[in-house]
């Protein structure tokens, strides 16, 4: 574990170096440490938040400050309480729960919203529709939320799947969008600009901010698509 | 409030949206939001209210009751009717008052508090506009010619605002713009990925803003800044101040809007002292950057509190 400064208002404790090696333990370990610092409550912490391999903590520098005893060594006390909540962590590993939430998502692989499913098809040497039954098949997890507001970096797609993404990005994806970009699988929740090549679309809001949690999946989920007609499509995004 | 003209691009800001970046939710809010605090204090209102972020300027108000306002930021040339409202002076406006924001001479943002505050629902706890997730703020949007903006109904003090009309805030405070900025900056944690020559460049060449430059982030073009390795990096966070270096080796400066995750390497953040500066720059502009020791970051950091205390404290003993 390292821990270090991102800027003067917050800091990154790095688990591991690697994702790829081992995806499930690394986002295990991600996700014990993001839930270690979350229930340690650390004073002047703002938040906390994970991605693939690190867990990032913002504090309010002031605050860190004016909280410890000697001045000018407030980085050095708030590192100290980080890893002292981590540490604990890592001793408890296992007694710790990680999400385990299975989320269903209905796609619709119809031509109509798989812009680019023929490319994805010919990159793997498959036909069409095996690309949606090796999609849909498959057992996904959750490894980071990002890009923008509720967008899910999904691992554990097949690896024939794997396509690069476009060389000029599109301005403009709807949102609900199934899109493949290289080894990983998302979904875009909002219109937005993006490379990855879309495969399908989901009726289901992955992000709503009128909510709390606003967004449909969070780092750890399990997600398994199911391919849906057009006409449940419809009934569902209504 | 009516917006009489909505100019180049203003939205509803407050001090930003904590809380959800484990949801992919960037900070959003003020670019300055030290010079939005510093115009909330001088209306009497909470430091947090939600003001509006004027970007060029061109925006034409008109106001439907008796208000009190105060403008920092980049050197705006502002009128209420006929009369000019300096940077960090109080105003009263009255019912049917026009204010007017020309365009900047120098810097490209400025952040308006009104008395009351931009009466804008709290969404995911805040009223800034998340513009590149369309929500939040008025109508999840920018302004519009034409928007009828609701102010807080709050009952006016308006003794205090008599009372505090001659205070002014400290020029740095209320006009952070510089004519060819340096930015003070600590080292990223992918310094090292990058050789020494290459971080002197980084350090004594300045850097060109470029026209793509938005509230996502700084785009600057100069010396191409090459690593040494090429590692392929695990995306993890960055924040408002991150430096990154994508493969061109044209670094980008993050602001408020950026997302909460990136894959390019970090070789420098901004210090918070020093946003507000970053967030006057406009296209042509030229930059350079400063190391200091995350040491002094904060040093600097909690000498501004501590003098934005004191002149909260001198306010108040005004406004009694």
């Amino acid at each position: 574990m390292q821990i270090t400064a991102l800027g003067d208002s917050a800091l990154i404790v790095r688990l591991r170096d690697q994702f790829e090696d081992a995806p499930e333990e690394t986002l295990n370990e991600v996700l014990r440490a993001f839930q270690q610092l979350r229930s340690a409550a650390i004073p002047c912490v703002i938040e906390v938040a994970p991605a693939y391999t690190s867990v990032a903590v913002f504090f309010d520098p002031i605050a860190v400050a004016k909280a410890s005893a000697t001045p000018g060594e407030g980085f050095d006390w708030l590192t100290k309480r980080v890893r002292d909540a981590v540490g604990r962590a890592a001793d408890r590993g296992r007694a710790v729960k990680t999400s385990s939430r299975i989320v269903e998502i209905p796609v619709c692989y119809d031509s109509e919203f798989a812009l680019d499913i023929d490319r994805v098809a010919e990159h793997a040497k498959v036909s069409t529709p095996e690309v949606v039954d090796l999609h849909s098949a498959a057992q996904y997890r959750v490894s980071c939320i990002g890009f923008t507001p509720g967008f899910p970096f999904l691992s554990g797609m097949p690896k024939r799947l794997a396509t690069p993404r476009r060389d000029v990005p599109r301005k403009e994806i709807l949102a609900g969008s199934v899109g493949i970009g290289g080894p990983q699988t998302g979904i875009y929740p909002l219109r937005s600009p993006g490379g990855w090549n879309l495969i399908g679309r989901t009726p289901l809001k992955l992000f709503d901010p009128t909510k709390d949690p606003p967004a449909l999946l969070r780092a750890g989920d399990r997600v398994r698509f199911r391919a849906i007609k057009r006409a449940e499509f419809d009934s569902l995004k209504r | 409030m009516i917006v009489t003209r909505a100019g180049f691009l203003t939205s509803v800001q407050d001090l930003g949206r904590t809380g959800f970046r484990q949801f992919g939710v960037s900070l959003s809010g003020a670019l300055d939001s030290f010079a939005l605090r510093v115009a909330n204090l001088l209306v009497d209102n909470n430091e947090g209210a939600a003001g509006l972020e004027i970007t060029f300027g061109g925006l034409q108000l008109h106001f439907q009751d008796k208000r009190i306002v105060a403008w920092c930021g980049g050197e705006f040339d502002v009128r209420v009717g006929p009369t000019e409202l300096p940077a960090g002076h109080v105003c009263r406006v009255s019912a049917g008052d026009q204010l007017k924001f020309g365009r900047p001479k120098l810097g490209s943002r400025c952040w308006l508090a009104i008395f009351g505050g931009i009466d804008v629902a709290l969404v995911l706890g805040s009223r800034s506009t998340d513009l590149r997730g369309n929500f939040g703020g008025f109508e999840d949007r920018v302004l519009r010619d034409g928007d009828v903006v609701p102010l807080s109904a709050r009952p006016g003090s308006s003794t205090a605002a008599t009372a505090i009309s001659s205070w002014t805030a400290p020029h740095d405070w209320v006009s952070p713009a510089r004519r060819d900025p340096i930015l003070r900056f600590v080292r990223g944690f992918d310094w090292f990925r990058f050789s020494d020559v290459t971080v002197q460049r980084f350090t004594d060449h300045e850097f060109t803003v470029s026209t793509d430059s938005d509230r996502m982030g700084v785009r600057l073009t100069g010396p191409e800044l090459r690593r040494i390795d090429n590692a392929d990096l695990v995306s993890e966070a960055v924040a408002p101040g991150t430096v990154q270096v994508p493969p061109n080796g044209q670094p980008i400066l993050l602001l408020g809007d950026c997302q909460t995750i990136g894959g390019y390497p970090k070789i420098a953040h901004v210090i918070t002292v020093d946003l507000g500066i970053a967030a006057q720059v406009r296209a042509g502009d030229h930059v350079r950057f400063s190391e200091v020791s995350l040491a002094d970051a904060h040093a600097l950091l909690l000498e501004r509190e501590r003098a934005l205390e004191r002149f909260r404290i001198g306010l108040s003993l005004r406004g009694s």
